[in-house]
């Protein structure tokens, strides 16, 4: 074989892009099958109680209607251990918005309307559902999302708090925000026996084909998952969510295949949303903004079905030089729907307050904010003492400052004027940490001198499929359209879940792994593959776990122009721009949107997106895209994102860290602060509606 | 009832059509053409963007029986609508030929140029597509807009592309798929 030029860090165009745009590419709903029936949820009206009757008779009285299931006549699934997915198994509601029962018919009409027929009385019981920093019941868990410690402890924070000369103590609010991906949670599952094909929209297939055996109580091989394109997660398909089951229990209860995509105002309530959180931040430090005490202390909600606790305080423990510091989480457990992974969880929420409260120490000891981060910048990780495997915050401060053209601003707040337009702009830092799970590959070399490689990666729309061939190639050695990649299966080698930004080092680290393998087999038998083929298997249950010796993060700086309407209190971004460091980049094209995205979705938190829990009714009052805004086209002002190639050895065989998410995390403590330098004033509780202007200015 | 009309270039019948039911519910479950996505069922999205007579829809929002003797074309039918505007004659697309795009192999080899309207070329040129479900409702609002305003502003692509969602991309590469599509227009003229 000879030396070919490297493809990954190349902008390969996505693999799947030509199915994509000619309609091709089947989601779980696009599948045609013979005898497909359709499903429609009917849902809780109480935000607690149980169930003391089902009145079906209306509903089935339309011969199209195969089936009204509920808990008391669903076939009953066993445990698998997540209550997200333990479907009409009980008559108690522990939400509104809970699924208590699923109409199955020969159309998506009929469905529709026999789900609209049900009559449901409960027995309802008053619910809690309002969440304040002082409330009762708030407890500290064993331990918050991503297995952090709820609280840690460093020096002694209340006697460096108050012998700081320069105070920062101020409270941040994010409301409840949803993941909305586009392709609504969806599946068709149809049983053939024993034997159970579903077409899931899913994160990780090879999760949902375990919790499916294990509902059902089949064998995993009996258990076919297709998840060959996904139209969006953002982790609200990272773990197999209440659809899948409904689908797959469906098809079990009338014998025929069954479709079942969640309408869109009720995805909110049964899939997962961003909790909403109450953070206080307290910074201490001498004149010259070097940090001496840092609190972060986190109020967030919980389900009753769930404990997942959104570690808005965990980025504080790493972020900046803190020889005191206090961060702390405390949560209630409410009615309310089950909170879950909404893009960089933890991190997002937590840097809009952090970030945010370190434009109000920059404003309170008169520094550059791009200055104060610069001098806060730590040796090592501030927590745990580890080194850092590669840390160039500093980098992308700078160089987006000189890229945006930082310095040439006025760095006084409301000073910047263009008729009843009030401009400014703001910076803040980001961060995402580096994680890696265990997934096996199998590569195999034909003798026709094609090659494939099986992984059960999921393509969310990330460019997974494409950056694994470029792996592959280039570990074989060979052009990339003699690679196949075949992901999306849950039959194939298993993967980790598309969470976490992991996908690219969790499933490619095995890929190349097994492709480095097979070069060598192929030069072994002299460059020539015999008949038959040449088969290697490799995964990573070792190297997954291995160095924790370092704190690992991608850092990156962000930088916001917006106006403020002095009129009409509208904020609107002129421009934004994105600097980050996260190891070698594999695929500029594909990357570069993934940061652009991210940052969308951060404007849409600071400016677009926010529901809220009714306290009457218990649930989101935002539940459709025409109540919550996600940014539009004309919404988003030219985003530039640029990045610094590190060389960090302490990864995965590619240097890569995950940039699925960073680009959220920041961004929307740059536009508020971006609004504080326009306007003077500071927004504390997003999202930063045209009301909260005009009250404020 | 029964509804007869046009679908990218072919005519075409549908049967026992209930009164409620959706031109996207018709496409996708009884004509067999999933490329139009169904993301919101209330105009909110554009996922289900076709166009009726010419005009984009949200094909969600239109009543089975509005179409009644009417013309679609669906993400399906984008590239022979584009060949037939570059002067070649087609007879439209069958729902054979538009499933059909389905068979074809989707090896390691991105496009293979040609074959596509030049705007889902542009896309994937562009690297405009993630997750890919907005992409069919937005390829046919900007192959509207193209058809119309031939050289756009960026004003004039963000209004129009923006009764379409989408939540990956940013938009930032779809302006810069629909810029480099009016340009390649240009360099044909
Ligand atoms: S599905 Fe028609 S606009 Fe959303
Ligand atoms: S590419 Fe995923 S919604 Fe647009």
């Amino acid at each position: 074989m000879t030396t070919l030029p490297r493809v990954t860090g190349e902008a390969v165009a996505r693999i799947e892009a030509r199915d994509k745009v000619t309609g091709a590419a089947s989601y779980a709903a696009d599948h045609p099958l013979d005898g497909l029936t359709h499903a429609w949820p009917v849902t809780a009206t109480v935000a607690r109680g149980d169930i003391t009757a089902v009145d079906d008779s209306e509903a089935l009285r339309d011969p199209a209607v195969l089936a009204v299931l509920t808990h008391a006549n669903a076939p009953r699934l066993a445990d698998a251990g997540d209550p997200m997915v333990a479907v009409l198994r009980s008559p108690h509601v522990a939400h509104h918005g809970q699924i208590v029962a699923l109409a199955v018919a020969e159309t998506l009409e009929a469905a529709r309307a026999a789900a609209g027929a049900v009559r449901v009385t409960y027995d309802e019981q008053p619910h809690d559902v309002v969440l304040t920093a002082d409330r009762p019941g708030l407890y500290t868990p064993d331990e918050v999302n991503a297995g952090h410690p709820a609280d840690r402890r460093r020096g002694d924070f209340d006697a460096a708090y108050a012998a700081s000369e320069i105070t920062v103590d101020a409270v941040y609010e994010v409301t409840p925000l949803h993941n909305h991906p586009m392709e609504p949670h969806a599946a068709t599952a149809v049983w053939d026996g024993d034997a159970l094909t579903v077409f899931d929209s899913n994160q990780g297939s090879t999760v949902v084909r375990s919790t499916l055996a294990a509902l059902f109580e089949v064998d995993e091989a009996d258990v076919r998952v297709v998840s060959e394109h996904v139209g969006g997660g953002f982790g609200s398909k990272g773990t197999p969510r209440p659809h899948v089951a409904l689908a797959a229990l469906a098809a079990k209860a009338v014998g025929r295949p069954v479709r079942l995509a969640l309408p869109r105002n009720r995805i909110a309530a049964v899939t997962g949303h961003r909790a909403p959180t109450i953070q206080r931040v307290r910074l201490g430090a001498d004149a010259d903004g070097h940090i001496d005490a840092l609190a972060h202390e986190t109020v967030t909600q919980t389900s009753t079905l769930t404990e997942f606790v959104e570690q808005a305080s965990v980025s504080s423990r790493m972020m900046y030089a803190s020889p005191h510091s206090l961060t702390t989480h405390r949560v209630a457990r409410l009615d309310v729907p089950s909170p879950s992974w909404m893009r960089a969880p933890g991190e997002c929420p937590g840097m809009f307050a952090l970030e945010s409260a370190m434009d109000e120490l920059a404003s309170a000891c008169g520094l550059d904010p791009v200055e104060l981060r610069i001098r806060n910048e730590p040796p090592v990780e501030p927590d745990s003492g580890r080194p850092f495997s590669s840390r160039h915050l500093v980098d992308c401060l700078r160089e987006g400052a000189r890229r945006f053209g930082w310095h040439d601003r006025d760095p006084r707040p409301a000073v910047g004027r263009d008729g009843p337009l009030l401009i400014g702009s703001g910076v803040a830092a980001s961060t995402y940490p580096v994680w890696v799970f265990p997934s096996h590959a199998e590569a195999y070399a034909g003798s026709d001198g094609r090659y494939e490689v099986r992984v059960n990666a999921t393509d969310i729309g990330t460019g997974a499929r494409t950056v694994l061939t470029q792996i592959a190639a280039d570990a074989l050695g060979v052009p990339l359209d003699l690679v196949r990649v075949s992901i999306g299966r849950g039959d194939l080698p298993a993967g980790s879940v598309a969470g976490g930004s992991s996908g690219t080092a969790s499933w490619g680290w095995p890929v190349h792994k097994a492709c480095t393998d097979l070069r060598q087999r192929v030069s072994d038998a002299g460059g020539h593959v015999p008949d038959g083929g040449l088969f290697v298997r490799a995964d990573t249950e070792q190297e997954a776990g291995g160095g924790t010796e370092y704190s690992r993060h991608a850092f990156g700086a962000q930088f916001a122009e917006v106006q403020v309407d002095t009129v009409t209190g509208e904020v609107r971004v002129r421009r934004m721009l994105g600097v980050f460091a996260a190891g070698h980049i594999l695929n500029p094209r594909t990357a570069r949107s993934q940061f652009i995205g991210g940052m969308t979705m951060g404007l849409g938190m600071a400016l677009t997106e926010g529901s809220f829990l009714d306290p009457e009714f218990g649930d989101f009052t935002e539940r459709d895209l025409a109540s919550y805004h996600v940014a539009a086209c004309a919404d988003v002002p030219e985003i530039d994102v640029h990045w610094i190639d590190e060389d960090d050895p302490h990864l995965n065989p590619m240097g890569s860290k995950g940039i699925g998410e960073i680009g959220i995390v920041g961004a929307a403590a740059a536009l508020a602060n971006a609004v504080h330098h326009a306007t003077g004033m500071r927004v504390r509780r997003l999202p930063i509606h045209p009301d909260t202007i005009l009250l404020g200015l | 009832m029964r509804v007869t009309f046009t679908v990218n270039g072919r005519e075409q019948e549908a049967d026992d059509v209930w009164e409620g039911e959706s031109l996207l519910y018709v496409l996708r479950e009884r004509m067999g053409l999933p490329g139009s996505k169904n993301a919101c069922e209330q105009g909110e999205c554009g996922s289900c963007t076709v166009r009726l007579d010419d005009v984009p829809v949200c094909s969600c929002l239109v009543a089975a029986g509005q179409v009644q003797g009417r013309e679609v074309v669906t993400v399906e039918g984008l590239a022979d609508q584009a060949r037939e505007r570059g002067g070649r004659a087609t007879d439209g697309t069958t729902l054979d030929q538009a499933k059909g795009w389905q068979a074809k192999p989707h090896g390691a080899q991105a496009a293979q140029p040609g074959q596509l309207a030049p705007i889902q070329q542009a896309f994937i040129d562009a690297g405009a597509v993630q997750c890919g479900f907005c992409t069919p409702g937005l390829l046919v609002a900007a192959d509207e807009l193209l058809e119309r305003n031939s050289s756009p502003t960026d004003a004039d692509i963000r209004e129009a592309l923006s009764g379409n969602l989408c939540r990956c991309t940013g938009y930032e590469k779809i302006l810069d798929a629909v810029r480099l599509a009016a340009a390649r227009q240009d360099e044909v003229v």
